[in-house]
């Protein structure tokens, strides 16, 4: 198997703006399609927060040719999956069938797509479940310290410190027609990238989208920039109290880069070392081996089109909250104040680029450095060039991304936990 | 194509049976060993020792002293992890092809060298105890803890693996070593591989690395027999929170019998086919009969169902959540009209077709990962036999209508099943 490149995968625009990339694997007689619209959270009011999200679950109730029981019979009658999800800046989508059943699933897909109808029941039936999930939210200690770093980390204006699924106030107050106006100004082929890997021919996936969706017409959002998510220069924190629980999740850190940001490369061999590698970096040693205090003590540097969050999450004892938040803070210290190790940095180079043939095993996998490569612009030698980017990044170079994007005093925190006695 | 043969099985002198699979679709391999351990062999006193002393094998030995297996495989790209379940405690490592000799290394090195340093064994104490308080802050694993006690009160089926926290407070080093030392051994144990290899060479690997550990006398037996149940066992817990569950399981035959496939079946028709991946990740279940009856019905926001394969005779389980501004009461009698249904013979050869169909697309998505292929033949290897999954489908396929109904008369009928319900107490 070589790595997927321009040698194997074909790009297609479509007149009406769609973007089609197909990279064909025989080795397994099923398929899979990935993709996104470029509609999402972004383009909602504050005050109907959680309309994306709720518009996107809600185009699986029904279209102008299915009902919601039809959809999913026909689906599940041949172990297919279609789905839909609303994100931030997009709304994604994807489907998983075997080949021979690949037309009958982007039949349906585009027909959830283009042709959604919300019919009133089914929003309400879909407005209850989203209501009893955000009621499960409120008792959830991690949830609750993720919701919170959120609104911590970014000023309120900016969508970023708004929860996707929204809250039970405004996903209360979304009206049946709110979705259908929500749809009908955003929800068009401009801008929509389609990705199809698995055991067809390129030619064949490529005249299946054509037939589904090259004659789609309709409009998408015009977006102001994202509001400035500025670098955090105090200590912001807060804590919820949730009885009864015997563990707390805390969150600690800060708007990080944005995946095109030309640091963004070393912004991720940083985070490894800090969070990832063997298990889970140098915080995994110091907070859960060394000190023993948490059973998870993780980073992640989220990149995304904007500049999405590059926190520490850990789930410790209530009575280990302060130990746990001092080591964390004296990790992000050490890492800032002090080079990393030339052989810790070539192991986690090495953990990166060795990691490629792994991420790359299944179909799901390879579409989805593919939808990537397209959403980013990297180009379709990106997955063949990404092993020489990751080699060239040095010690200093670690060293002055942590320095630019973290700082050990001053960061939002969150905590969510029983009451302290 | 190279990539479409089965498996080999054989075993070494010492006990060691051996599964070898070549997949040639990508450049990776996936190799995992088996111990016949796990919370299935415990009692009180000792609840969680399995999960512990996995811990444990990754606390280092003399060659791979704490913390350099793990960045040794991370350096080579490979992902590495260990599990702990009712009748097994497996380990594995999924890396490029060129390099999977690093995992035989390993493996074969914990088979007999953990260290248990008594320091070691007291930091992880911590650690576990706050895994167990991670799981409890989530009123299903509360839920499931109580219906699975109240389900089993003789076999160890009814602890979590994770443990009870009075024995993970107490339990000693010497308790935890002693485990090791009796379950770990060749003879006890099973390693998989599946990946891109020649198979002979792979072979020659295995009996190289594996081949000079001594096996150990056998190990104790699990005697512990559940009796029948004779009438319906109810649980209540009223603990934090805001929403309600409900769980309803029901005492299940095993895999070895032909009841498990017509369960199976109706599973299926209940509840969506969960196939070959009860780790998750399974399809939607919108068209089945219990998403109806009670999702449709706005009385739950989702039901799921699940007919785990173990050694003895385990549960098949029913888990809703309840919608707001609903009781627990109104989703267990919309359960009962639904169950009731299906023992007076109402599920179709349409339904049996689909489960069957379910079932053949998840084989097909689970064979694009070694890993997933590893996984599901060791796993049945360590119940039944590994071809159990290769069979599966023609087994599957062989229930017919009046199998579901009857099984559906024999297993879900009121007087062997343990209903839970979780109520919430708002602070």
């Amino acid at each position: 198997m070589s790595i997927p490149g321009p040698q194997d995968i074909a790009r297609h625009e479509l007149p009406n703006g769609i973007v089609v990339l197909v990279r064909e694997n025989h080795s397994s007689p099923s398929v899979v399609v990935s993709g996104y619209l470029p509609v999402g959270a972004y383009d909602e009011r504050p005050e109907k927060a959680g309309l994306a999200a709720f518009t996107a679950s809600a185009m699986m109730r029904g279209t102008a040719n299915r009902t919601f029981a039809q959809i999913f019979e026909e689906l599940e009658a041949v172990g297919a999956n279609v789905g839909v999800g609303g994100g931030t800046h997009t709304t994604g989508f994807g489907a998983k069938s075997l080949v021979e059943d690949l037309p009958l699933v982007l039949d349906i897909l585009a027909d959830v797509l283009r042709h959604p109808v919300f019919p009133r029941d089914g929003v309400e039936r879909l407005r209850g479940e989203i209501l009893t999930s955000l009621e499960e939210r409120a008792h959830d200690t991690r949830r609750m310290a993720n919701l919170t770093f959120h609104e911590l980390a970014y000023p309120q204006e900016h969508p970023y410190a708004r929860s996707l699924s929204g809250y039970t106030t405004t996903v209360g107050g979304i009206s049946r027609d709110d979705l259908a106006e929500f749809y009908a100004g955003g929800y068009g082929p401009q801008g929509m990238v389609v990705v199809v890997v698995g055991a067809i021919d390129t030619a064949d996936a490529l005249a299946q989208i054509e037939a589904a969706f090259g004659d789609w017409k309709g409009t998408i959002y015009e977006r102001a920039p994202l509001p400035d998510a500025p670098r955090i220069s105090d200590v912001r924190e807060r804590t919820i109290s949730i009885s009864g629980k015997t563990q707390s999740d805390i969150v600690l850190g800060y708007p990080g880069p944005p995946r095109t940001a030309p640091d963004f490369l070393e912004a991720l061999v940083c985070n490894t070392i800090l969070g990832v590698f063997g298990l889970m970096g140098r915080l995994g040693d110091n907070v859960r081996d060394r000190q023993g205090l948490a059973y998870y003590s993780f980073s992640r540097v989220s990149g995304g089109p904007g500049p999405g969050p590059w926190l520490v999450s850990a789930g410790v004892n209530p009575a280990n909250v302060e130990p746990a938040i001092t080591s964390i803070r004296a990790e992000i210290r050490r890492i800032c104040e002090e080079p990393v190790d030339e052989e810790e940095l070539n192991d986690n180079k090495a953990f990166i680029t060795g990691s490629l043939p792994l991420r790359l095993e299944t179909n799901h996998g390879v579409a989805r450095s593919i939808l990537n490569m397209e959403r980013y612009n990297f180009g379709l030698d990106y997955l063949q060039r990404h092993a020489d980017l990751i080699e060239q990044i040095t010690v200093e170079q670690v060293q002055a991304v942590a320095q630019r994007w973290l700082d050990p005093d001053a960061y939002a925190l969150s905590i969510a936990g029983p009451p302290s006695a | 194509m190279k990539g479409t043969k089965g498996f080999a099985r054989l075993q070494l002198s010492n006990g060691l049976t051996v599964l070898v699979k070549e997949a040639h679709a990508a450049p990776v391999s996936s190799f995992w060993v088996w111990y016949r351990v796990g919370s299935r062999n415990e009692y009180t006193g000792i609840t969680g020792i399995s999960h512990w002393v996995e811990h444990m094998l990754f606390k280092g030995t003399q060659m791979f002293p704490k913390g350099v297996a793990e960045k040794a495989i991370a350096r080579e790209g490979g992902t590495f992890n260990g599990m702990t379940w009712y009748d097994f405690t497996t380990y594995f490592a999924t890396l490029p092809a060129a390099r999977i000799a690093l995992a035989l290394s390993i493996e074969a090195d914990r088979m007999a060298n953990a260290l248990f340093d008594p320091d070691e064994v007291a930091a992880e104490r911590s650690v576990i105890i706050s895994e167990r308080q991670g799981a409890e802050n989530d009123p299903e694993f509360l839920l499931n803890e109580e219906v699975m006690a109240a389900a089993f009160r003789v076999h160890p089926y009814g602890n979590d693996t994770v443990g009870h926290m009075c024995d993970l407070e107490t339990m000693t080093r010497d308790q935890l070593y002693g485990h090791y030392n009796t379950y770990y051994a060749p003879n006890n144990a099973l390693v998989v591989v599946v990946g891109d290899f020649e198979a002979d060479e792979m072979v020659e690997l295995i009996e190289q690395h594996f081949g000079s550990i001594s096996s150990r006398p056998d190990q104790p037996l699990v005697n512990a027999c559940e009796p029948p149940q004779k009438g319906e066992r109810r649980v209540v817990v009223e603990d934090q929170g805001n929403v309600a569950y409900l769980q309803v399981v029901f005492r299940a035959p095993t895999p070895r019998e032909s009841d498990f496939f017509a369960l199976t079946a109706l599973d299926a028709a209940l509840t969506g086919a969960s196939g070959l991946t009860f780790f998750g990740g399974g399809l939607t279940n919108k068209s089945s009969r219990l998403y109806n009856a009670l999702v449709e019905t706005e009385l739950a926001t989702d039901i799921s169902g699940s007919l785990v394969p173990t050694i003895d005779p385990f549960v098949y389980s029913l888990s809703a959540t309840v919608r707001a501004g609903h009781t627990v009461a109104e989703v267990e009698n919309a359960l009962e009209e639904e169950l009731a249904r299906v023992a007076d013979g109402s599920i179709t050869p349409e339904e049996l077709a689909k489960a069957i169909k379910q079932t053949k697309a998840q084989f097909a998505y689970s064979s694009e990962s070694v890993t997933g292929q590893a996984l599901w033949s060791g796993f049945s290897q360590v119940f039944a036999d590994y071809t159990w999954s290769e069979d599966y489908i023609a087994n599957l396929s062989a229930i017919t209508v009046e199998d579901v109904q009857r099984a559906a008369q024999t297993h879900l009928k009121r007087s062997n099943r343990t209903v839970g319900w979780y109520v919430p107490q708002e602070a």
